[in-house]
């Protein structure tokens, strides 16, 4: 191995060095924004600062639901360039339940089954270039759905 | 193992809608057993979707997610035939995937 190709392997293995953590971070599961207890920390934990309020969100989700642990909601932003769906449930012991990327085809629409502790404001984010939308809904639970 | 997704992709008028049903407890740490005993938490940290192996969805959940996920998304621009595939990771670091073909609706 001359001096060029020794330096060519050091440089090498330096950027995959620097790339994997990169890559673990990226990958990694956002626990300060999951494990938070209030919607301000857990946006925080997002990386989200200004929300402004949006028509052009679609939230489907029962105004009653007899059973906190099932409730199903169904979101579809019309919001040009949408990125992500955050879906948080404002009094649930960690607001945050989920949060969903788009890339390569897929439309920003999602239903998912969540889980209520009690009535709450559900509330979802939608992220849109380097701007924020919400929109959200009062949903009454009976029985709640956090054991 | 082979059932702990079950999974469907069905094109109408170039969208595709993809239904999908994780068998999962969704533990979220705060249960207690009729014992007392507090139930660990065990549940599925993120999801990743994939059209023909290219990333379409990728969503991370916490413990508020229902017991057995259930999930719809939608993508344009798939055709009958194209492989779609879902696969999780939880909490104790257990994982799984499946596929399913594009079919007409």
């Amino acid at each position: 191995m001359n001096r060029r190709d020794w330096l060519r392997a050091m440089v090498a293995t330096g950027v995959l060095v620097l790339l994997a953590p990169l890559r673990a971070l990226a990958a990694g599961w956002n626990k300060p924004a999951f494990e938070a207890h209030n919607v301000g920390d857990a946006l925080k934990g997002l990386g989200i600062s200004r929300v402004g309020p949006s028509r052009d969100i679609v939230l489907i989700a029962p105004d009653m639901a007899e059973n906190g642990a099932i409730v199903q909601v169904e979101v579809e932003s019309r919001i040009p360039g949408t990125e992500s769906i955050s879906i948080l449930v404002e009094k649930n012991p960690t607001p945050l339940v989920a949060n969903y990327l788009f890339s390569g085809g897929a439309e920003p629409y999602v239903i998912t089954r969540i889980k209520m502790a009690e009535s709450s404001e559900l509330k979802i984010i939608v992220k849109a270039g380097d701007q924020f939308f919400s929109v959200a809904k009062q949903v009454e639970v009976a029985l709640g759905g956090c054991g | 193992m082979a059932d702990l997704i079950k999974m469907r992709a069905r094109l109408k008028d170039g969208v595709t809608e993809i239904r999908v049903l994780m068998s999962h407890p969704m533990e979220t740490g705060r249960r207690k057993t009729d014992m007392g005993e507090i139930v660990p938490a065990h549940f599925i940290q993120w999801i990743t979707a994939t059209l023909n192996g290219h990333v379409v969805l990728e969503a991370q959940w916490g413990t508020g997610v229902s017991k057995n996920p259930y999930l719809t998304f939608r993508i344009r621009g798939a055709s009958i035939g194209d492989k779609v595939a879902i696969s999780w990771h939880d909490n104790r670091g257990e994982s799984n995937s499946g596929e399913t073909a594009v079919e007409a609706a």
